[in-house]
């Protein structure tokens, strides 16, 4: 076989999902009235970031083996914060900025040190983390509120030369400096090690528990930009239980379109974010048809079902039963 | 070397307690801690009334957490139980609404459409292969878009009939809420079946290693169906309970119910990824839940402040006995 297609094989789930979204994103341009214009890619690449951040957050976790139900509670705890913070003079702002990115890297760590040396399972220790993190946000903001620096706001949300969304360059950027040589250093390796089989990482010698900590504090540190942009789009802070949740759920949903395997050691965070797009793009579907706003859930609902059903064509091909056991 | 240390430790207490898990004493021993500390704080903590009245709220937990266990122990979980709760609950007081025969089916009703659910849950997972998370959060997602259309999005009209509302509300023995019994027999049957029956070992077999459990010659596929279905059973019936109390179905009733329901499963010292723990240690974690739930109310702790120590209780306790062995 040639290099190329290994490296085919390899981004399979990657592809699988950029073409989705392709496909999607055609289909609701096309029955959108204002057709392909940039305010159409604007807005709805404004309520695809979001989400696309939380997946590429989610990623970093589901990549080691684990899972972060959390993510969406650190970033509605950044976006109160960040309704205080970024404020004020651009020096204000920038520091404010740094702050909120510290605390929601803080608050991956925090999971990661608990799930590494402490020991405990992912799943319920991001489940009391996050009802944690909800409680501080709650304390930030007990109601919507707060406001945030209106030139910065509008200049994330906005276009570059009239055309690109400003929003799709800051996930771009966030990709390039944080994910890429992540996946490439020598820890986002061991990651990959490690929740592909851990003890033969452990045996190779990877450094695994420092690879795995790396990916949950980066988690946090993505949760927060998301935060950010949270706070750039709605200029208030509001800590809504309903909200986290269902970022945290629509995370693992596009986590899952995007072929990264929840059992670990598998995918990329751009397929993540491609998935988070296609199912934003899923959900508007029902607008440009026409359709009564009360079917979304449910259509979206069995979009998610029949997405996570098809990954079981896969067992066609199982030669051995023992195989169904992972 | 900890396993061999408690043993030893645990040799010269009595028969029974020697049976017991490390978890499962922690857990009832942070219940004392916690009943000390409240009736410090007030002294009608220890009435029999404060604590009956606990007891009763315990049970709605304590319904949904025994289906919550069955599928932990298989080294799955449950993520549908929020909308399964809401689902039991709108569809046992819609079927209320037509006429004598639907009041009499509302409760049986309620359940088929939890373990309907469940069913679906099953297939995804034992015969499609897909991770329980994903497939419960799917389900779930379908079970509140159904629910959506089917109220349209405002809070259902229908209300519990007389019978849930005595199931949930009255007491057959005086002084003993309804409520209780039927977590005590709920309880009852799953300790029946989780330690005398061939489908109990299948489950704690299937929850240490699928693969050993398969090659056994146990037809593990139909056994995770099952485990599925009863926890949607489960919750169902919690949700119609509920339904009962508050007289009525609403549309996110089932949304504080189910991080509770693991949490309580887990602090009783099952462990999440399957194969290990008792039905005591959950009913010591339904009760230590609910519990500490209570006391923070009681103390009227703002909701930020209950979140925080709720979540900080929990890794607290895990840190103490839930940890897994290190590395190799």
């Amino acid at each position: 076989m040639k290099d190329w297609r290994y490296w085919l094989s390899a981004q399979q789930g990657t592809l699988t999902a950029l073409v989705i979204f392709v496909l999607m994103f055609v289909i609701y341009t096309m029955n959108h009235p204002a057709g392909f214009s940039a305010n159409v890619v604007q807005t709805a690449a404004n309520k695809g970031v979001l989400l696309a951040f939380v997946a590429m957050a989610q990623t970093m976790v589901v990549i080691t083996g684990g899972i972060d139900l959390s993510v969406g509670m650190i970033l509605l705890l950044t976006n109160c914060l960040a309704s205080w913070l970024v404020i004020g003079t651009p020096f204000e702002t920038a520091l404010g900025v740094i702050a909120v990115l510290a605390v929601g890297a803080l608050c991956g760590a925090i999971n990661g040190a608990i799930v590494i040396y402490g020991r405990l399972q992912p799943i319920v220790t991001t489940i009391a983390t996050g009802a944690v993190y909800f409680g501080i946000a709650l304390l930030l903001r007990p109601f919507p509120g707060g406001s945030v620096n209106e030139d910065l706001a509008d200049a994330m949300t906005g276009r570059v030369f009239d055309m690109i969304p400003s929003s799709l360059i800051g996930l771009a950027v966030v990709v390039l400096v944080i994910w890429v040589p992540y996946s490439r250093s020598v820890y986002g390796r061991a990651a990959y090690a490690a929740g592909s089989s851990e003890t033969a990482a452990y045996m190779s010698g990877m450094p695994i528990r420092r690879g795995k900590f790396l990916s949950y504090t980066l988690a946090g540190l993505i949760a927060a930009v998301g935060g950010l942009f949270l706070t750039f789009f709605t200029y208030t802070g509001d800590a809504a239980l309903a909200s986290g949740n269902a970022y945290t759920l629509f995370s693992i949903a596009a986590v899952v379109l995007g072929g990264v395997s929840l059992f670990g050691g598998k995918g990329s965070a751009i397929g993540a974010v491609f998935g988070a797009l296609a199912f934003r793009t899923i959900g508007d579907l029902l607008f440009v048809f026409d359709f009564d706003p009360i079917w979304q859930p449910l259509f979206q609902g069995l979009i998610l079902l029949v997405a996570v059903s098809i990954g079981a064509f896969a067992l066609i091909r199982v030669r051995n039963r023992l195989e169904w056991f992972l | 070397m900890s396993d061999t240390a408690t043993v030893r430790m645990t040799d010269r207490m009595p028969a029974f307690i020697r049976r017991l898990d490390r978890a499962v004493l922690i857990a009832f021993a942070c219940i004392i801690l916690l009943l000390v500390l409240g009736s410090l704080y007030s002294s009608s903590f220890l009435s029999p009334e404060y604590l009956l009245q606990q007891l009763k709220v315990a049970s709605f937990l304590g319904v949904i957490a025994t289906g919550m266990m069955l599928v932990i122990l298989l080294g799955q979980i449950d993520l549908s139980v929020p909308w399964v709760v809401s689902t039991g609950a709108m569809m046992a007081c819609a079927a209320a609404a037509y006429g004598d025969i639907g009041v009499a089916l509302a409760i049986p009703f309620g359940i088929l459409c939890g373990v309907a659910i469940g069913i679906l849950n099953g297939l995804g997972v034992a015969y499609l292969r897909i991770p329980s998370m994903i497939m419960t959060l799917a389900t779930n997602a379908v079970a509140q878009g159904a629910m959506v259309v089917y109220t349209g999005g405002f809070s259902p009209q229908d209300s519990a009939t007389l019978t849930m509302r005595y199931l949930a509300t009255g007491a057959l023995i005086p002084g003993l809420p309804n409520v209780v019994i039927i977590w005590a027999l709920v309880g009852a049957g799953m300790v029946f079946v989780l330690t005398r029956t061939s489908f109990g070992r299948c489950v704690y077999g299937i929850g240490n290693r699928e693969r050993a459990a398969y090659l056994s010659g146990i037809n593990t596929r139909r056994i995770v169906m099952i485990a599925f279905a009863v926890s949607g059973g489960l919750s169902a019936l919690g949700g119609i309970l509920l339904a009962g109390y508050a007289s009525k179905a609403a549309q996110s009733m089932g949304d504080a119910y189910l991080l509770p329901a693991i949490a309580a499963v887990v602090l009783g010292g099952t462990s999440i990824v399957g194969g290990r723990g008792s039905y005591l240690g959950t009913i010591a974690g339904v009760i230590l839940i609910t519990l500490l739930q209570s006391i923070l109310s009681v103390m009227q702790m703002p909701e930020a402040g209950r979140q925080i120590i709720y979540g900080l209780v929990i890794i607290s306790m895990l840190l103490l006995y839930g940890r897994n062995p290190a590395s190799r």
